[in-house]
């Protein structure tokens, strides 16, 4: 093995199982259901921004980071990544306050 | 001696003296700037989502269980592509076969989702020039839409590769590209999902 082809996967063995990718999976599914199920739910319609953005940030994250492996990858690639998110997130936000969406 | 240059030409081919390869590094500040683009139309969304003169409103016409149903789809097509891409790394290549072509199925039968939901928007007369909503709406999941028809072309080509010329294990990375790709694809979804249907198909309060 060449060391080009070692670079290409020195974090192979870092990598999650098969049994993990599936629990993520798993996990994954049932968040979705539950946010469905609290849609339905009027008793908690002032909580809904808070539940459906937290849930959503759960699954964003678990696939970022196991799915994309940012966990165990070099944080040079979540740097680029979640530099860009951020300041698309604050493009954003800026944005909608100048045009008065607030 | 002329081993020993190649194989320096080869170490020095994808990586750079962080000991990065230079491909994926590259993926990752393309995913990074396509954070922008996607965060600009969801920005619009938002800015516009009450704007609208004329119907169909979001609550009116957004149907939650068919976008759940697309959304579960996506969601197991990001397993099966992990799943293919260790196996690739095995070099179990009948397995990552099988895992390549199921996220290609699904990431198909999500495309499907999109053109009955544009299609029964369309025939309720919502259109991208009805009011705003329609115009950031189709903007918006036809982007996206747009980013899923191409991971999905990119999945046959390597499938298509892996029968043809075969990818063995030390050649994962171009199985792992295309997976990078598609799991963006899938968490900007996840995004939208959540922003654009959870969020924004609720009536206004009684």
């Amino acid at each position: 093995m060449s060391t080009g082809e070692h670079l290409d996967n020195h974090h192979d063995s870092d990598h999650p199982t098969a049994k993990q990718y599936v629990l993520v999976g798993i996990i994954l599914t049932v968040i979705t259901i539950l946010e469905v199920g609290v849609y339905y739910v009027e008793a908690l319609r002032s909580l809904f921004a808070a539940i459906f953005l937290g849930a959503g940030a759960i699954k964003f994250a678990f696939v970022a980071f196991y799915y994309m492996h940012l966990k165990m990858d070099h944080y040079l690639f979540s740097a680029f990544f979640f530099g860009g998110l951020v300041l698309a997130t604050s493009i954003a936000i800026a944005l909608m306050a100048i045009l008065g969406a607030f | 001696m002329q081993d020993i240059e190649v194989e320096h030409q080869e170490s020095t081919d994808h990586a750079n003296t962080l000991g990065v390869d230079m491909r994926k590094f590259l993926m990752w500040v393309f995913l990074g700037s396509d954070c922008l683009f996607f965060g600009a139309f969801i920005a619009t969304y938002l800015l516009y989502r009450n704007s609208s003169i004329v119907g169909p409103y979001p609550h009116e016409i957004l149907d939650i269980p068919v976008t759940s149903a697309s959304t579960f789809i996506l969601l197991t097509s990001s397993l099966a592509m992990v799943l293919s891409l260790a196996a690739f790394q095995r070099g179990n290549t009948s397995a990552a076969r099988f895992w390549l072509f199921a996220t290609a199925f699904l990431g198909s039968t999500f495309l499907g989702f999109q053109v009955f939901e544009f299609y029964h928007f369309a025939h309720e007369g919502l259109t991208p020039k009805t009011n705003l909503f329609g115009a950031t709406f189709f903007t918006l999941t036809g982007f996206h839409g747009a980013h899923v028809a191409l991971g999905v072309i990119w999945l046959f080509s390597l499938l298509g590769v892996s029968y043809t010329r075969g990818i063995p294990p030390e050649k994962s990375m171009n199985v792992e590209l295309a997976g990078l790709y598609w799991h963006f694809v899938d968490i900007v979804w996840v995004v939208i999902f959540t922003v654009i249907y959870l969020l924004s198909s609720l009536p206004p309060s009684s």
